[in-house]
């Protein structure tokens, strides 16, 4: 863009000034959490004042570190066993109703996707109360606990995984399985080596936003948890952050964000590549608009 | 265009495939839905007409609508709307922290959504790449973030203090407004800006140049051409910053030390409900929850409502 372009295309003109402000943003956007990251190395007790670099909270401390406090071990485990158990579940549930949504007519298929996109709409405290009084007071299976809070996480990603690949259906259309079914395929051959590996990068993208989702879910866990065995890392800092004595909950919840930043950046990664095996160029922003 | 193509794939290949099929793949999750989304909202309902169980002395959910018991909606609607009510107070306080919220969160976003959405090449990619980071980071580890840098000993008082603007460390964890309304406007606004992103970055710059050939300042260019175009950004996100901020409890929690003076509706309905079940506290807990639900579903039908209205007001444009 010529640089007239840019004082015309800028209301207020000084475009000096948005850059700035864009990135002033962007350091704050940030920057608190790196700092907060930082302090996981930290020497002294203290989580506000830099008392040196030390390994202390995530190996050193017998008791009290990362890696050595029971606590903090297990609130990691129970966020990864939700994650995975919701990816295994919403998925699945989540394509064959993006399938079926896009291509039923007639008697429900209104009202089925309207229910669809309910779950987007609602806060989540709505949600999460409503499902604990079902689990407890009408379902005999499961109760709250670790099967309630997936279940939980399931209902909430759901909808997610629909509109993640609503989108890339739409753009696919029923050519390719046509022409599939013209050469003598049956439908369900069509439908297993045509259409699943042509959606898989969306059905990737979405595992990766299940598990994302599931991974910085508070309200759901919270109010389906029993005891400190079913506490994920956002309870733990939920329910110690502001008095915890030390860097370790840093550290704990440092080791999460490595986690879910690896799993996520696996995921962007993985798509990208199923999408350039055919030909498609992955939109960054496929990702980027799942809450939209 | 795109929905008439759907509508011929779906005829299309409705015949092709076994008749039902696609009903049938849509099935387990229309049953999941019904099973633990509408269900619940029944539960919901049916726990905030509720009666105490004299076994045990704990509120139970009531099943059939005609023996509802109206004493939990009685209790949450006097405390809502009599002068000293205690969910009165704390609704209204919750009107306030999110209305400044939002405010703020569209003062901090709409520069920057509109910066990156004039922006072109490598730049653009890395911008977004950054502005879509926090969604991966937990929002607790965010507010994590700030219980250490506004700690009396923190960041923020060390700054201020050797600035010479405070004297002393200032008590931000211990209840101020200012905190919890800038925890939210931290942990909210980058999901305003990507909607606002989207809806900017489909303005062309052809009609802002056409603007200024008229004879526009860049001021009012702003304000009737850019402005007027990304409506349906900035109503998008407002809805998708607003809902959860009804119902945040952790963020006013985790930034004012759980204290009462900046307590959020969202508070008030987590500790009917989680502190003890021993009378009527859990049915008066749904009831609240009931009414919360109630409130957002008329925000939504409005949002819905508004955004039709300035889609069809842009077609005859």
């Amino acid at each position: 863009m010529s640089a007239v372009g840019n004082l015309l295309a800028n209301p207020w003109r000084k475009h000096r000034f948005l850059a700035v402000y864009t990135w002033l943003y962007i350091v704050w956007a940030i920057v608190p959490v790196v700092i907060a990251i930082g302090f996981s190395f930290n020497a002294g007790r203290s989580r506000s004042v830099w008392q040196g670099f030390s390994m202390e909270w995530w190996t050193g401390n017998p008791d009290l570190a990362v890696f050595n406090d029971p606590v903090l071990t297990s609130s990691i485990r129970q966020s990864l066993i939700l994650a995975v158990a919701t990816m295994a579940i919403a998925t699945p549930i989540g394509v064959a109703l993006a399938l079926g949504l896009a291509r039923w007519r007639g008697r429900g298929s209104g009202s089925a996707n309207f229910l669809m996109l309910l779950p987007l709409v609602t806060p989540e405290i709505v949600l999460a109360t409503g499902i604990f009084f079902t689990l407890v007071f009408l379902y005999p299976f499961p109760n709250p606990g670790t099967l309630g809070q997936i279940v939980g996480h399931v209902t909430w990603s759901i909808p997610y995984v629909v509109v993640v690949l609503r989108g890339r259906i739409f753009g696919v259309g029923p050519d390719l399985e046509e022409a599939a079914m013209d050469l003598g395929a049956p439908p369900l051959d069509a439908l297993r080596r045509v259409m699943v590996p042509v959606l898989a990068p969306a059905i990737f993208a979405a595992f990766t936003i299940v598990f994302a989702l599931s991974v910085d879910d508070f309200v759901t866990s919270q109010f389906l948890a029993t005891d400190l065995n079913t506490q994920t890392v956002p309870m733990l800092i939920y329910s110690s952050g502001r008095t915890a004595p030390n860097p370790a909950l840093n550290g704990t919840a440092t080791l999460m964000l490595v986690i879910s930043l690896a799993a996520i950046g696996l995921g962007i990664g993985g798509m990208r590549i199923l999408a350039r095996r055919q030909g498609v160029r992955a939109e960054g922003s496929d990702m980027a608009s799942f809450r939209i | 265009m795109a929905r008439g193509r759907s509508a011929a794939e779906g005829n299309s290949l409705t015949l092709l495939y076994p008749r039902g099929f696609w009903k049938w793949a849509a099935s387990p999750g229309v049953l999941w839905l019904i099973a633990l989304f509408v269900v619940p909202f029944y539960a919901l309902v049916s726990m905030a007409g509720g009666s105490i169980d004299p076994a045990t002395g704990s509120a139970v959910p009531q099943w059939n609508p005609a023996y509802w018991d109206r004493a939990s909606y009685h209790y949450v609607f006097e405390q809502l709307l009599s002068p000293d009510g205690v969910y009165r107070v704390v609704f209204l306080r919750t009107l306030r922290y999110v209305f400044a919220a939002v405010v703020l969160c569209l003062v901090a976003g709409y520069p920057v959504a509109y910066y990156v959405s004039r922006l072109r090449g490598r730049l653009r990619g890395v911008v977004l790449a950054l502005l879509v980071l926090p969604f991966w980071i937990s929002y607790l580890m965010r507010m994590l973030a700030w219980v250490g840098l506004l700690n009396e000993e923190g960041l923020v008082n060390r700054l201020l203090m050797g600035a010479g603007i405070l004297q002393d460390p200032y008590p931000w964890l211990e209840g101020k407004s200012i905190t919890v309304i800038f925890g939210l406007v931290y942990g909210y606004v980058p999901f305003l800006i990507l909607p606002l992103f989207a809806a900017l970055d489909r303005l062309q710059n052809s009609y802002l140049e056409a603007a200024w050939d008229l004879g526009a300042s860049s001021f009012s260019t702003f304000v009737r051409v850019t402005l007027p175009l990304s409506k349906n950004g900035i109503l998008a996100g407002i809805a998708i910053i607003m809902l959860p901020m009804f119902g945040d409890f952790y963020t006013a929690y985790l930034l004012s030390s759980g204290r009462s003076s900046t307590a959020m509706i969202g508070n008030s309905i987590q500790s009917l409900l989680q502190e003890t079940t021993f009378g009527y506290a859990q049915a008066r807990g749904a009831a609240l929850v009931t009414v919360l639900a109630l409130f957002v579903s008329l925000l939504t039908l409005y949002y819905i409502v508004s955004t039709a209205r300035s889609t069809r007001e842009a077609a005859r444009a």
